[in-house]
């Protein structure tokens, strides 16, 4: 059965045309997607970057951190398993013994004595077990409310809810406080990283391409993927050498 | 032309060979690998660079006056006058010498203000570096930072010889290369001024 949900899940991938070779930026939709990115800027203003200003002015800093740990923490079971399906049983191992620690010595994930330890835990996803399966990163995507991502990781991020065996164990009212407590750490890394979000959201000077142009570039980053790395070297172009 | 319609003559082997050694040489020069800084040079290049950014964002001074300092370690340190054409694209070339500059003056004081204030993130920081590799037209030094409670993130750095001495002209932070985004950035500002370099150095001065 698994298996099958995996053919599903890589029919839907390779569905989406694959990225032409030498581009770096492949982006079919980028009217929709330019359209999405002023919606999901408008959000950030009304509320987010609102939200995150009083959340970080009036919570106090300890408190931040266990709301971010706690959420972290839940999110380790749904890295292991896909450490699992990208069969690195290293990241497997981590992601569960850090789940393991911090949910006992850290007091059900409020602290985060693993990585004292040197479990810093090997964040990961399904759209990264996806592009280890091979599947391509196909067309650049701005989600409504999640922002920038791809035509990989947008099926990824589906998949992810499903697989979640958070979501699946959690007793049903103990579900509103894994939700709301995702939504804390959301809230705190829009306060945490105010700097970059509102420079590139407000002060550049085309925000959806800086946006676009630095999500691209982290998550192949991330995953470690050198097929688009181009270097680029500005003596070529002037002295044409 | 004139090769083929000579007579079979010792002038005409003499050209043959001269064309041949022509176009030999002009493979060879697109193919040479040197021409870059030596890996160690531009290690301590950047060793340099990140002692000095260190001293300056623990030093507790005012913001205003670590932002004067961080223009001056990008004056030293950085290709400011290759990233600042680049930046230009297809613009540095119809541009005068006197925007050139004029742009290349501007752009070092907004990139010293825009990257600056990021800095502070990295106080108490620990920078070491991994290593120096050869790219064949520059040398890429490796750099990672270790942050208190942070996975640690990596700094690469693009060091080139090619203006003469050792000078970096990219940071590429966890895989995000600065010349790329600035390249993009300067070009929507242009844009937005239909190409206006003038109104673009006036503005540029006021922001970052």
């Amino acid at each position: 059965m698994p298996g099958f949900f995996a053919m599903f899940l890589l029919g839907l991938v390779a569905a989406c045309s694959p990225a032409p070779l030498g581009v770096e930026v492949w982006d079919p939709y980028e009217a929709e997607n330019r359209a999405r990115h002023a919606e999901n800027r408008a959000v950030d203003t009304a509320l987010l970057r609102r939200s995150a200003h009083a959340y970080g002015e009036t919570v106090p800093e300890p408190v931040r951190r266990a709301v971010g740990n706690f959420a972290g923490n839940l999110s380790l079971p749904g890295a292991a398993v896909n450490s699992l399906l990208q069969g690195r049983p290293d990241a497997v191992v981590e992601n569960t013994f850090r789940f393991l620690i911090n949910s006992t010595l850290g007091l059900a994930g409020l602290f985060d004595p693993a990585t004292e330890f040197g479990l810093h835990g090997r964040p990961t996803d399904f759209g990264e077990t996806l592009h280890v399966w091979g599947a391509p990163e196909g067309a650049y995507l701005e989600l409504p409310f999640i922002g920038p991502s791809t035509e990989r990781d947008a099926v990824g991020f589906v998949a992810d809810i499903a697989l979640d065996p958070v979501r699946i164990l959690l007793p049903r009212d103990a579900r509103g406080l894994a939700f709301g407590s995702r939504f804390g750490a959301l809230i705190g890394d829009r306060y945490e990283y105010s700097g970059l979000i509102d420079s590139t959201l407000y002060e550049s000077a085309d925000s959806y391409a800086q946006a676009r142009l630095i999500y691209l570039q982290s998550r192949r980053f991330q995953l470690g993927d050198e097929s688009f790395t181009t270097y680029f070297d500005p003596y070529e172009e002037l002295y044409g050498d | 032309m004139a090769i083929d319609d000579l007579p079979r003559t010792p002038r005409r082997q003499f050209l043959t060979r001269l064309a041949g050694f022509a176009a030999f040489g002009a493979g060879a020069s697109a193919l040479r690998p040197a021409r870059a800084a030596n890996p160690a040079a531009a290690q301590a290049l950047v060793q340099q660079v990140l002692s000095e950014i260190m001293g300056i964002i623990n030093s507790g001074r005012s913001e205003a006056a670590m932002l004067a300092e961080f223009e001056q370690v990008f004056t030293r340190y950085a290709d400011v006058n290759v990233i600042a054409r680049s930046v230009l694209g297809p613009s540095a070339r119809t541009a005068s010498t006197a925007q050139i500059s004029a742009f290349t003056a501007a752009f070092r004081g907004y990139m010293a203000r825009k990257y600056g204030r990021r800095f502070r993130e990295l106080i108490g920081a620990r920078f070491s570096i991994s290593g120096a590799r050869d790219l064949g037209n520059f040398i890429e030094v490796v750099s990672t930072a270790a942050l208190v409670g942070q996975p640690p993130y990596e700094v690469r750095w693009h060091v080139s010889d090619r203006s003469g001495s050792n000078l970096f002209f990219n940071m590429v932070i966890e895989g995000v290369s600065m010349l790329a985004v600035e390249r993009e950035e300067i070009g929507a500002m242009l844009d937005q001024r239909r190409g206006d370099i003038d109104r673009l150095i006036a503005d540029l001065r006021g922001m970052g």
